[in-house]
């Protein structure tokens, strides 16, 4: 399942929430990959006090939903959730939610990095800053995921 | 036949444009590149612009036909 949302949202709810009523997963997964993005309050040697998360409606959607399904063709997994928060967001808040069960523990690491990485490549999200003294800027692209 | 498109802008292209989309009719055959430069009066396209036809990402030569959403966008930044 994926889910845009302009609130915020308490992860660990969500995939309780969102395993319970899985039924077709019981006593099927024997792995469960939590993946959590927050909101840092600095980026690029600046203290950042907020963002607001642009997205394209419809077209993210569609991106996401297919970088979901090319990650169910690679790995043998059972189900996905991904939630993504747009809008206007706070240090500490939570960006991205990347959720995958699946039999064994490898599906679930590897979908995981792997769904996170093209989201972060090709799913239609952009980020602008407001830094301290109130001057706001876009992010210019993603970085490596190491710094 | 008219063809008519809309062309849509997102983040700091929308910024540097001062609106978020373009409805735009013509006659002749147009590629995504065409429709940029008829849209924007021939602006300069910002380095590593992404191109979509439909909520698909494509080259800048690609055609396009009666109908279509064309967006323009910078490289994306969520996660």
């Amino acid at each position: 399942m994926i889910k845009i949302i302009s609130e915020e949202f308490d992860p660990f709810a969500e995939v309780q929430a969102y395993q319970k009523q899985q039924q077709a997963l019981s006593g099927k997964y024997g792995a469960t990959n939590i993946f959590i993005g927050t909101m840092r309050d600095f980026n690029e040697g600046e203290r950042v006090k907020g963002m607001t998360l642009e997205h394209y409606p419809g077209m993210t959607e569609k991106q996401l939903l297919a970088v979901v399904q090319e990650a169910e063709r690679q790995w043998s997994i059972l189900d996905v959730l991904v939630i993504h928060r747009v809008g206007d967001v706070f240090p500490d808040d939570v960006l991205v939610l990347v959720v995958v069960w699946s039999g064994h523990r490898g599906g679930a690491f590897d979908a995981s990095r792997f769904i996170m990485e093209t989201l972060k490549s090709k799913v239609p999200f952009w980020k602008k800053e407001i830094l301290a003294d109130d001057q706001s800027r876009w992010v210019a692209k993603n970085t490596d995921g190491y710094l | 036949m008219t063809v008519s498109i809309k062309v849509r802008y997102f983040a700091s292209l929308k910024e540097l444009l001062g609106r978020s989309e373009d409805m735009l009719e013509f006659e002749q055959v147009l590629s995504v590149a065409d429709v940029w430069r008829q849209a924007t009066e021939a602006k300069v396209m910002p380095d590593n612009t992404l191109a979509a036809l439909n909520m698909e990402y494509v080259d800048l030569a690609c055609i396009v036909a009666d109908g279509d959403e064309v967006a323009f966008f910078p490289p994306v930044t969520g996660g």
